[in-house]
């Protein structure tokens, strides 16, 4: 049960404060106390040396995914990242895949457009009109509870080169909608077809399976193993797969 | 919207960034695949290009099997030929090896949230890489070749009872080797989706459910499998044609 | 900056379970519905919700049924609840659940492939629709989906509403600002839903996130609505201890759901000396004052509080059904869950107190407006039992968003809003911006913190409350002079917020010493040293704030309207006991 005591109580933390117009690294000296996360030392320099530092956060508990943020160069959340792990001094900045609004606080509004495009939970007609409750077993849910697992933190998607490094977000909707594109495709009861859309504009071909927005989930979902290559696999049957398209030409279905 | 990332326009993104998960340095995981997966590759060309057998005695090295000896006027094409292009295109679009060439030799992107080079516009895998969405028919090649390797297992065995001699050690590299690839190959994320990542009510169908559980141990661990059979190959071929090349004397128990 | 005006059916205030379901039965109605919420979509403090939502579908347990929902609901809320949003919560939830299992929501499954029910404080039958310990981001998240494409709704994302605008004794809009830009924006509404939740953060410990600063109990307060049981807050028995960076931090129920027992520093299991009936499953009231207790006797573990321990559960099964509690404890406290106790202490974690609102139709005193969830009152009464918040937020959420439709509906042109309102919530907008040196609002919301902590705990006395009044009415009073801390721009200024938001938490502390002051008797969440008892006289009386014709706060004792002979005959039967088959 215990944790270690540090041996030093000071922590020289620099944060990124600015705007759209440009800023700076400002450097804060934090008195530490144990167990303290990044997003402490944050909101202490905001009670006590910089009333205006700008930060989202909300449950400080991993629960809600706001208070992302990337910690000396790696996408985190800091209500997650101990203060211990990082030395003596360490860097804070916003997530630069997206817009800065100010300090550490970034316009997201993009995540949210796109989620807009992925059509919702469809059942078919069928299943729709049962007046029973319905039936689905444990081994049904448990594949997409792990997707359904996702707090939006958008550490992914800041992550991911296709968007960070090559601003593409005009052609990949980015790893948090692979998850959520997934968690539809594989619910028992949904009856759409959402493969014309990832082949399409959320340009499933666009990932090359690098991982590195496994390596950031603070869920720990599989985003690349279990939700982006099976939707891969998924958007194959239907467009790279000669023998198939011959089965379904055979079989009477487009 | 494609917004152009602000917090990134005041300086560039770094070279270098720790990835606090791991205790590795960065470049660490380039590295080796470059040295490894390089080096490999060479020795492979080699061995398909030059050498004319991978048989010794009861032996067969991987690269040889099936043996097809053909002769196009009096020239013999090299056997490995007819074997090598099924595991060379296992490999090449296998999901687990994308992620290590497209980080260590393609740079896209070399460690996460790091610097990338600024060639032309990034496209992922929807132009030059679009192949790799057959590898499921590189599965098929790969699954018809492991049930010969392990037919050459079993009779290699048998065939050195014929000769008096219970087991040689490249028996055992040769099981051991089969073992690898067979953990490699049937934990293909392919095959994952052919056996029963494809179906979304898995209550609905038991016996794909319970062959996807069994994939899906096994393909957890793909990565592990990838390397750990690359290097079974190098040794089981390296073991036998120093045998052909009577470098080295045969060990067998009696 | 003149404001930026927009026009709508229906405002929806906040963007938690009951906002969303709300907004989403409104625009079903055929409204226009506008969502404004504090943070961004999908952070509401729903998310934090562990354990489960409470409806009897009877699939664990086949005794189950709406009278025994009902019963509990009312026997922990010691009978001050409104009876008859209990009874109709008791109905729907059902209904409510396996519609939201419809819209894409994905619950943990029984054998037979239904929903799943968990056990839970103080519900006599496993009634908890759950999905591992969850269920909140679940249910956040489906609702989100259902509402960003359900047609004729928008939602405007980190906007604060810091005043309603009336007009001839009618809500017509408020006044709001955009956080990121500090633009100001009047929003013009034929009908408003407050849905804010509550205001933990007026204490130092508790579960509750950032936005929980009670900005919907101002919000109907200023427009002259009444508030009801703000003396009611509910201690959750469980919170995090240890390092005190987490302290506070909520450990689901669940935990104890599942087989999780309480010892005391000498391995004690002592809730045997406090409920030896429901041992640890018994209400969160008595939970928390048996902690509460033991570490007053000395009793407690090292760091002020008691052990929880799970270890008897298998490794595997404590991963598959308290992910997040085993991932949260590894993480934060580097203690294994599945090896050792967890330490735990009690945290504020719910308003029962709130709006006081009509049962079937969620409308306040005021017309126009409408409140649900946390925000309002009635359903809890003295106590709520775990789970039966999440139900509410759907029962009710969507109760009030179809009532404000109906309500919008009958209204004919929008009503001008009358200008003085407007420069005058401007006015109490802008002013910390004016005095940028003034006093730090950080500082003053800590002392506050500190005020509720020290004076209004679990177990409270008069002279203690009295103090604390005090201290909350000198507090208002600097706080009327309150700067920002120091800068003065409107873009994405947290010290300006928090300036803002201190004004909330002041006028729903002041109402929770002022009614705990009035009701002088020990009663589910509220505990008296001087009157330690339950008086049956006060079981008849909510305690009601409103604001005073001259300003000030008032607290009128109001009696309850009585339970119908055939509801009282429910709550009074005896219900059978179910006996789990034990599985792993």
């Amino acid at each position: 049960m215990a944790v270690s005591t540090p041996s030093r109580n000071v922590v020289l933390m620099s944060v990124f404060r600015g705007d759209a117009d440009g800023g700076e690294l400002v450097n804060y000296r934090v008195p530490i106390r144990e167990g303290m996360v990044v997003l402490d030392a944050v909101l202490w320099v905001q009670a006590n040396m910089a009333p205006d530092l700008a930060v989202r956060w909300n449950c400080k508990a991993a629960k809600c995914g706001s208070c992302s943020a990337e910690i000396n160069g790696f996408p985190r959340l800091m209500c997650k990242s101990p203060v211990a792990e990082y030395g003596e001094e360490f860097t804070v900045r916003p997530m630069r895949t997206f817009p800065i609004i100010r300090d550490l606080v970034t316009d997201v509004s993009w995540n949210y457009e796109v989620n807009k495009k992925i059509p919702p939970f469809t059942p078919s007609a069928e299943d729709a009109a049962d007046p029973e409750p319905w039936r689905m077993q444990q081994e049904d849910v448990d594949r997409i509870t792990e997707f359904r697992k996702c707090i939006e933190c958008f550490l992914c998607q800041d992550v991911c080169h296709v968007l960070r490094n090559h601003d593409r977000k005009d052609a990949f909707f980015g790893p948090r909608f692979m998850i959520r594109t997934a968690s539809l495709e594989m619910h028992p009861k949904d009856a759409l077809d959402r493969r014309p859309l990832m082949k399409g504009e959320g340009g499933v071909g666009m990932c090359n399976i690098t991982k590195c927005c496994t390596e950031v989930c603070p869920e720990h979902i599989h985003i690349t193993d279990n939700a982006i290559i099976p939707l891969k696999e998924r958007v194959a049957d239907l467009y790279f797969d000669p023998l198939r398209a011959i089965g379904r030409r055979l079989r009477g279905k487009k | 919207m494609a917004t152009a990332p602000a917090a990134s326009s005041h300086e560039p993104l770094p070279g270098t960034v720790q990835n606090p998960y791991s205790a590795l340095p960065n470049w660490f995981y380039p590295a080796n695949v470059v040295f490894w997966l390089g080096l490999f590759v060479v020795y492979a060309a080699v061995v398909v290009l030059v050498e004319r057998t991978g048989r010794y005695g009861p032996y067969l090295s991987p690269f040889f099997s099936p043996e097809i000896n053909l002769r196009v006027g009096g020239f013999l094409i090299p056997p490995a030929i007819w074997v090598a292009w099924a595991p060379l295109a296992f490999r090449l679009t296998c999901y687990y090896y994308r992620k290590a060439y497209f980080r260590s030799f393609l740079w896209h992107p070399r460690s996460c949230a790091v610097n990338e080079p600024k060639r032309a516009t990034y496209r992922g895998e929807t132009r030059f890489w679009i192949f790799n969405n057959l590898h499921r028919y590189a599965f098929y090649a790969i699954f018809i070749q492991t049930l010969f390797l392990w037919y050459d297992v079993i009779a290699g065995l048998l065939q050195h009872q014929q000769l008096g001699a219970v087991l040689g050690f490249g028996n055992l590299l040769m099981l051991v080797n089969v073992l690898a690839l067979s953990g490699y190959t049937y934990g293909c994320h392919a095959f994952r989706h052919l056996a029963g990542g494809g179906v979304d009510c898995f209550s609905c169908s038991r016996v794909r459910f319970a062959l996807w559980r069994g994939v899906t141990v096994l393909n957890v661990r793909h990565d592990r499998w990838a390397w750990v059979s690359m290097f079974t190959v190098w040794g089981t071929d390296v073991y036998i044609r120093l045998l052909v090349h009577g470098v080295i004397p045969h060990a067998a128990w009696n | 900056m003149t404001p930026e005006n927009t026009d709508t059916d229906v405002l929806v205030i906040g963007a938690g379970g009951a906002g969303m379901r709300g907004a989403i039965a409104a625009a079903q109605a055929g409204r226009r519905v506008t969502v404004v919420c504090k943070s961004l979509l999908g952070k509401a403090h729903t998310v934090m919700a562990e354990g489960g939502a409470a409806a009897a579908l009877a699939n664990v347990a086949g005794l189950d049924s709406w009278e025994a929902h009902f019963a509990d609901t009312m026997k922990g809320g010691k009978l001050i609840n409104n009876w008859r949003m209990a009874e109709l919560h008791a109905k729907e939830s059902p209904e409510r659940i396996l519609e939201l299992e419809r819209w894409g929501a994905v619950f943990d499954r029984t054998e037979d492939g239904l929903i799943h029910q968990r056990p839970f404080g103080a519900h006599t039958y496993p009634r908890l629709a759950h999905i591992g310990d969850r269920t909140g981001l679940e249910l956040i998240r489906s609702l989100q989906d259902a509402l960003v494409h359900t047609p004729g709704v928008e939602v405007h994302m980190e906007v604060t509403v810091v005043r309603l605008l009336l007009a001839a004794g009618r809500v017509v809009g408020a006044l709001a600002y955009a956080r990121a830009d500090g633009r100001q924006i009047v929003y013009s509404a034929r009908a408003v839903l407050l849905a804010t939740g509550g205001a933990g953060r007026i204490y130092r410990v508790t579960s509750n996130s950032w936005e929980c600063t009670g900005d919907g109990t101002m919000l109907a307060y200023e427009a002259g609505a009444r508030l009801r049981d703000c003396e009611m807050v509910q201690f959750h028995p469980t919170g995090m201890v240890w390092p005190p960076g987490v302290r506070g931090i909520l450990v689901t129920e669940g935990v104890r759901g599942e087989g999780g027992v309480l010892r005391n520093k000498d391995g004690e299991r002592f809730m045997e000396r406090y409920d030896h009936e429901r041992m640890e499953l018994s209400s969160r009231d008595v939970v928390a004052r048996a902690i509460n207790s033991e570490v007053a006797a000395g009793r407690g573990s090292p760091h002020g509080g008691a052990f929880l321990d799970i270890t008897h559960r298998s490794p595997d099964f404590i991963k598959r059904k308290l992910p997040s509690m085993y991932e949260q404890f590894l993480k934060l406290a580097k203690v294994d869950i599945t090896k050792e106790p967890m330490e735990v202490a009690p945290t504020i974690h719910y308003y029962m107190g709130g709006v006081d609102v009509e049962a079937e139709t969620g409308a306040t005193t005021v017309p126009g407006l409408y409140a649900a969830g946390e925000v309002a009152s009635g359903l809890h009464g003295a106590n709520r039992l775990g789970g039966n918040s999440l139900s509410d937020l759907l029962v009710f959420g969507k109760r009030a968003g179809d009532a404000a439709a109906e309500f919008a509906g009958r209204q004919g042109k929008p009503r001008r809003i009358d200008k003085a309102q407007v420069e005058a919530a401007t006015e109490f907008l802008m002013a910390p911006l004016t005095r940028p040196h003034g006093e730090s609002p950080y500082k003053l919301q800590s002392e506050l913190q500190e005020v509720c902590t020290q004076h209004a705990p679990i177990i409270r006395d008069e002279p203690s409350l009295r103090e604390g009044l005090e201290k909350v009415l000198a507090l208002k009073e600097r706080a009327a002079e309150m700067g920002t801390g120091g800068a003065t721009t409107r873009a994405f200024n947290p010290g300006w917020h928090s300036a803002l938001d201190l004004h909330s938490m002041l006028i729903n502390a002041e109402a929770l010493f002022r009614s705990a002051i009035e009701r002088k008797e020990s009663r589910g969440a509220h505990a008296r040293s001087d009157f330690p008892k339950l008086d049956p006289k006060w079981a008849q009386l909510n305690l009601m704030v409103q604001k005073g014709k001259n300003g000030e706060m008032t607290v009128t004792a109001t009696e309850n309207q009585p339970i119908p002979y055939e509801l009282t005959e429910v709550i009074t039967q005896s219900f059978q006991k179910y006996t789990p088959e034990e599985h792993e």
